[in-house]
């Protein structure tokens, strides 16, 4: 990170001075624009700003690795660990694909957005859940796929 | 995605024998030094060993950053175009963030050519939003363990370095966030969505300029490392123990793997993938919008028939009374040089020169349609008719609509001289349906959905 460690110890740790002219005009044009975003109602929009990193960093994230570490420990444990992906990506797509879409998938815009836009708004958590089903069903058919591969090489003497 | 498993890795019978990543024994020198047999797991994030996953390390991060770099950059860029093409600086009616100052410094009178330039700018600014979100959320989870790590700041620069990310961080998930509802017309963030994600994508651009050149030769050296050596992909980075500074993002105790690196891109690779293929067929339109599966403007259009395309707000949302617009009552008003003014009713329109053009409903929301045939009155013939022959002005429309943002809108006069923009009063061979803007709507080629103004009730020449 730093990239010059050797400076006279007497001086306080400032740091490289590149650094330090490209974080200062970083944060003066971000002020410049920062002034604009939080002209009308600042508390809000600051809640917005620093919640989405806080509810990211200590909500979402811890969240979904606890889930996975739930799911490797207990295919771990169950002496299958090279299944772990088999459930890890289809469950993680078919959360990304509700991450993004869960205010129509929801249906907590569905008046707004069927007056709006004349499109009908229950279709979203069908086609969600279809795409689910079709995300695991693909993967469980690999892995099916895979296992009776792997018997068909091993004589069943061995196994 | 993540084996941050808090267990002493010499818990596990199994690592020894056919795991394709053994855990390293103690006399491996990859864990650091302080790793001893029978140390207690780190319990606190702020311990380099809590974190697990075997597949953090500086290459995974730093391709993900060079897929970020170029793809918020395309985002910024496309974002900025979109700003331009209301013409902010033509009308305050136009203009959403009126103190933007020198943000605006770029503004440039929006072109008519090519005719679906709104349509690709927009539809690659969000279906590139949308499609970047997995590499976004993959790249903060490699980094999640510098957030926690300790000394807090080891200079000033790096103390204002670690406020940037705040800026970084909190930033782009705040663009990304009230972008993604304002597609789905979930308008729960504080405000109006424009100067929000304006103003909001100067701030996080400010701090993600400052990170990318800080970072950027650094990514840059890892990518190249491992294209000369690319065995180290699977393992380790092999020359860890002769390095002076070992791979600052690996974990010192790795978790058994379940996925290698590149499997771990892959997957990233594969969730935009499953985004790009349910979204990009609200902006492309025909027979692909069924494939938008979950996109807003996806799957379906609203009804058949000529006026069976996609719409951005129905009259009775607007509020259109059917009485408005009806023939007996319905009158376009003409406003042009000194104040000459011509009333005319929807069958006087008809009597006038009738053109065509196909043109695209382009919305900022991102998805649009394809060309659809309209006819109706060339905006430069209306101006004619009100002392404007052959020099066309700009031009202020007003709409029968009474509540809404773009009720009002401004043509510069280059939209208004093309001879593509109509007054449409004919959609695809039929009357526009009241959802498309009966009795009389604009079309503007390459122009923004929004000032293509639908129920038209007043058109004012002249220079704005």
């Amino acid at each position: 990170m730093r990239r010059r460690p050797r400076r006279p110890r007497r001086l306080p740790p400032l740091g490289s001075p590149f650094e330090l002219l490209l974080l200062a005009c970083s944060f003066a044009l971000a002020a410049y624009a920062g002034a604009r975003l939080f002209a009308d109602d600042w508390t809000a929009v600051a809640l917005w700003l620093v919640g989405a990193a806080l509810v990211h960093d200590l909500v979402l994230l811890p969240l979904y690795a606890a889930a996975d570490r739930v799911l490797a420990r207990g295919l771990d444990a169950a002496g299958r660990r090279e299944w772990t992906m088999y459930v890890r990506v289809p469950a993680a797509l078919s959360g990304l694909l509700l991450l993004v879409w869960f205010p129509l998938i929801g249906g907590t815009v569905d008046r707004r957005y069927r007056s709006a836009t004349g499109l009908a708004a229950d279709g979203f958590l069908t086609r969600w859940l279809l795409i689910t089903a079709v995300l695991f069903g693909g993967s469980a058919l690999l892995l099916w796929l895979r296992v009776r591969r792997a018997r068909k090489l091993r004589p069943p003497a061995v196994h | 995605m993540r084996d941050d498993d808090p267990r002493p890795a010499d818990d596990d019978p199994r690592h020894a024998d056919g795991d394709p990543r053994p855990v390293p024994g103690p006399e491996e020198a990859v864990p650091g030094p302080e790793e001893k047999e029978a140390a207690p797991a780190p319990r606190l994030p702020t311990s380099p060993g809590f974190w697990r996953s075997p597949v953090r390390g500086t290459w995974f991060t730093s391709v993900l950053g060079l897929v970020l770099l170029v793809g918020i950059t395309v985002l910024f860029v496309t974002g900025l175009v979109s700003y331009a093409a209301y013409n902010p600086d033509l009308s305050p009616v136009n203009d959403q963030t009126p103190d933007k100052g020198l943000l605006g410094f770029y503004l440039f009178a929006w072109p008519t050519n090519p005719y679906w330039l709104y349509r690709f700018t927009q539809g690659l600014h969000v279906t590139l939003g949308v499609v970047l979100i997995p590499v976004l959320l993959a790249k903060l989870w490699s980094v999640v363990p510098r957030l926690f790590a300790l000394p807090p700041a080891r200079s000033l620069a790096h103390a204002l370095e670690r406020l940037s990310l705040l800026l970084l961080v909190g930033g782009g998930l705040f663009e990304f966030t009230t972008g993604v509802l304002n597609v789905q017309l979930d308008y729960v963030f504080p405000g109006s969505f424009y100067p929000l994600h304006f103003y909001g994508a100067w701030v996080f651009f400010a701090a993600f300029l400052a990170h990318a050149a800080l970072k950027f030769p650094a990514a840059m050296r890892a990518v190249r490392r491992r294209r000369e050596e690319p065995d180290a992909l699977e393992s380790p980075r092999p020359d860890a123990l002769e390095s002076s500074r070992p791979d600052a993002l690996e974990s010192p105790r790795p978790a058994p793997s379940t996925v290698s690196r590149r499997g771990a891109l892959g997957f990233v690779g594969g969730a935009s993938l499953l985004l790009l293929l349910t979204t990009a067929g609200q902006s492309i339109g025909g027979a692909l919008r069924r494939t938008a599966l979950l996109a807003p403007h996806g799957w379906a259009d609203p009804g058949g028939g000529p006026n069976g395309f996609q719409i951005n707000k129905t009259a009775s949302y607007a509020g259109i009374d059917a009485t408005e617009t009806q023939e007996e009552a319905w009158r376009l008003v003409v406003v042009g040089r000194d104040g000459r003014t011509v009333r005319l009713s929807r069958s006087d329109l008809l009597q006038r020169p009738l053109h065509s053009s196909a043109l695209p409903i382009a919305c900022v929301e991102g998805w649009s349609t394809a060309d659809q045939w309209w006819r109706g009155v060339r905006l430069r013939d209306l101006a004619a008719l009100v002392g404007y022959d052959g020099d066309s002005p700009d031009a202020f429309v007003e709409s029968l609509q009474r509540h809404g943002a773009f009720r009002h809108a401004a043509l510069r006069a280059n939209q208004v001289a093309d001879p593509r923009s109509l007054l449409a009063l004919y959609v695809n061979g039929e009357a526009l349906s009241a959802d498309h803007g009966y009795p009389a709507r604009v079309i503007v080629p390459a122009a923004p959905g929004v000032l293509n103004t639908k129920w038209v009730a007043r058109i004012t020449f002249g220079d704005l």
